[in-house]
């Protein structure tokens, strides 16, 4: 099978941008990734494109020349992005294309993400009694977590501080100013144990990616970004998920845990040799529990991790270096592959302003959305 | 006379009107495991050989979390963003059988806490014209 690079990447700034529709900024990513890998929209042999909200992403080629090439459409909650990149990286594996494309994108309305019932396989009673929202899931989700773990309340605020710190940090976050401890700790309650400063919300913003053949990728630049592991996985009975009415008694692992552990063996390394990761942090819940459902740290480590600041830019274990979800907002479409842009750029030493220290050369891009899917990519140059 | 009818929320998902109400659910007669709400097909070890089961009516707070704004439609509880109020959800497991998703029966948080017994009851959830709406819930055990 060929292997995989990553020869271009494009992101448009995520945010609000009144006045852009989501395809303006899907072509602003697509070509911004093109021309990063000098290529042009006639190379490219294959597509595909994840937008929740969003046109259906194959309607792009009317804006970027029709050429007939296959462009698929793919859907799976927040994990959307992730599962748009493993269907083009299948394309350049089996020679299908040696040339890519991969886009996701999305314009949310303002405030919580309206969802229906039908759409995640629960019946309408589901809703109306108040379960149908994802934050109160994952408020759920980490108390238990917190209690079975010892993570803390502190904790929580400190990887939100973190968020907003890194986010200052990139030009194309959505929130770029740093927020103080009781901001974040004082502000409104949401789902308990989270405040308003520690949750994400939609927003809207586009990346694209240009892959190709590691062959075709050393010949367009000196430094590919190697799609060395991928994995997207499903939910196992016994896991906890979203929207889900009951849970077994029994456990098992999460789509995160599985997702990673195939991906880390498809690329031949161990999560300790990670050393930089992307994970969905859609609240400091999720940032924390993530850390360790990928493997790259034990569970409860976690506490001691954040409180010696080691999940920082100059930490031992990186995490979120541009700002995640928090400072980025949700873009469904879009997310998975702005961990990508932001992981190359990292690999790239291209970060500027906010580059983790010391050549990292590996790292981990993890997304999870309802009803319990994840994608793992692990990445190497 | 008008006469005000209980409805449950949705068939089928607890024994209503009852002096005993539980819920209702499936068991596996293949793999032996619980599921909530009542389903025709396993999710473990995927047969459809599933039987109505009524489940257990008391239970242990597994998980739980505050719902402190209004959530968007279809949330309906017959609120308005002026009359919401906080309200609190939960996994509560019940012995032997499975965790089940549920509204629980408490003013605020500081009564709420991992462990503690829980009890079903049957309540009235919103008001639609003449008939009662009526939904699960657990409530804190008094020792």
């Amino acid at each position: 099978m060929n292997d995989v690079a990553i020869a271009g990447i494009g992101l448009h700034a995520f945010g609000r941008h009144d006045g852009k529709s989501e395809a303006d900024m899907a072509v602003f990513a697509i070509r911004e990734a093109l021309a990063d890998a000098g290529l042009g929209w006639n190379d490219i042999q294959y597509a595909c494109g994840a937008s929740k909200d969003g046109r259906f992403a194959d309607s792009l080629v009317s804006r970027l020349g029709l050429r007939s090439i296959p462009f698929t459409n793919v859907s799976g909650g927040c994990a959307t992005g992730g599962s748009a990149l493993i269907n083009a990286c299948m394309s350049i594996q089996s020679g299908l294309a040696d040339i890519a494309l991969v886009v996701g994108f999305d314009k949310h309305l303002r405030g919580m993400f309206g969802l229906n019932t039908q759409e995640w396989n629960v019946d309408s009673w589901y809703g109306e009694i108040g379960f149908l929202t994802t934050v109160q899931f994952f408020a759920m989700k980490t108390q238990r977590y917190m209690h079975d773990h010892g993570i803390s309340h502190d904790a929580l605020v400190k990887v939100a501080m973190k968020a907003y710190r890194n986010g200052s940090l990139n030009p194309k976050a959505w929130r770029r100013s740093e927020m103080d401890y009781e901001t974040i700790a004082n502000s409104r309650v949401i789902n308990l144990p989270f405040r308003q400063y520690m949750v994400c919300s939609p927003s809207e913003g586009a990346a694209a990616l240009v892959i190709c053949k590691g062959d075709v990728a050393r010949r367009l630049t000196r430094k590919p970004v190697y799609v060395k592991g991928y994995a997207l996985r499903t939910r196992q009975y016994g896991s906890l998920e979203v929207f889900s009415p009951s849970k077994p008694l029994e456990n098992a692992p999460s789509p995160t845990t599985i997702a990673a552990q195939a991906a880390c063996e498809m690329a031949g390394i161990g999560p300790d040799e990670i050393r930089i990761a992307q994970v969905q942090d859609s609240e400091p819940g999720n940032e924390i529990m993530h850390m360790a459902e990928t493997g790259l740290c034990a569970h409860g480590d976690q506490e001691r991790l954040i409180q010696e600041g080691n999940t920082g830019i100059g930490g031992s274990l990186p995490i979120n270096t541009d700002g995640g979800l928090m400072a980025n907002g949700e873009p469904i479409g879009a997310s998975a592959l702005r961990q990508v842009y932001e992981t190359c750029l990292q690999l790239r030493g291209q970060a500027n302003g906010r580059q983790v220290p010391n050549n990292p050369n590996s790292g981990l891009c993890q997304v999870y959305g309802a009803p319990g899917v994840s994608s793992v990519v692990v990445l190497q140059c | 006379m008008n006469e005000i009818r209980q409805v449950p929320i949705a068939p089928g998902l607890f024994t209503w009107p009852s002096d005993h109400p539980r819920l209702l659910g499936s068991q596996c007669a293949g793999c032996g495991i619980y599921t909530f709400p009542r389903t025709g097909c396993c999710p473990k070890c995927g047969l459809e050989t599933l039987a109505d089961t009524e489940l257990a009516n008391r239970g242990t707070l597994w998980t739980w979390t505050s719902q402190s704004f209004r959530p968007k439609p279809p949330y309906d509880a017959g609120d308005t963003d002026e009359t919401f109020k906080t309200y609190y959800v939960g996994y509560v497991e019940l012995p032997g059988q499975v965790m089940v998703e549920s509204r629980l029966l408490v003013d605020d948080e500081t009564q709420l806490k991992i462990g503690m017994p829980m009890a079903l009851e049957i309540v009235k959830y919103r008001q639609d014209g003449d008939r009662e709406v009526m939904i699960y819930a657990f409530r804190p055990l008094s020792a």
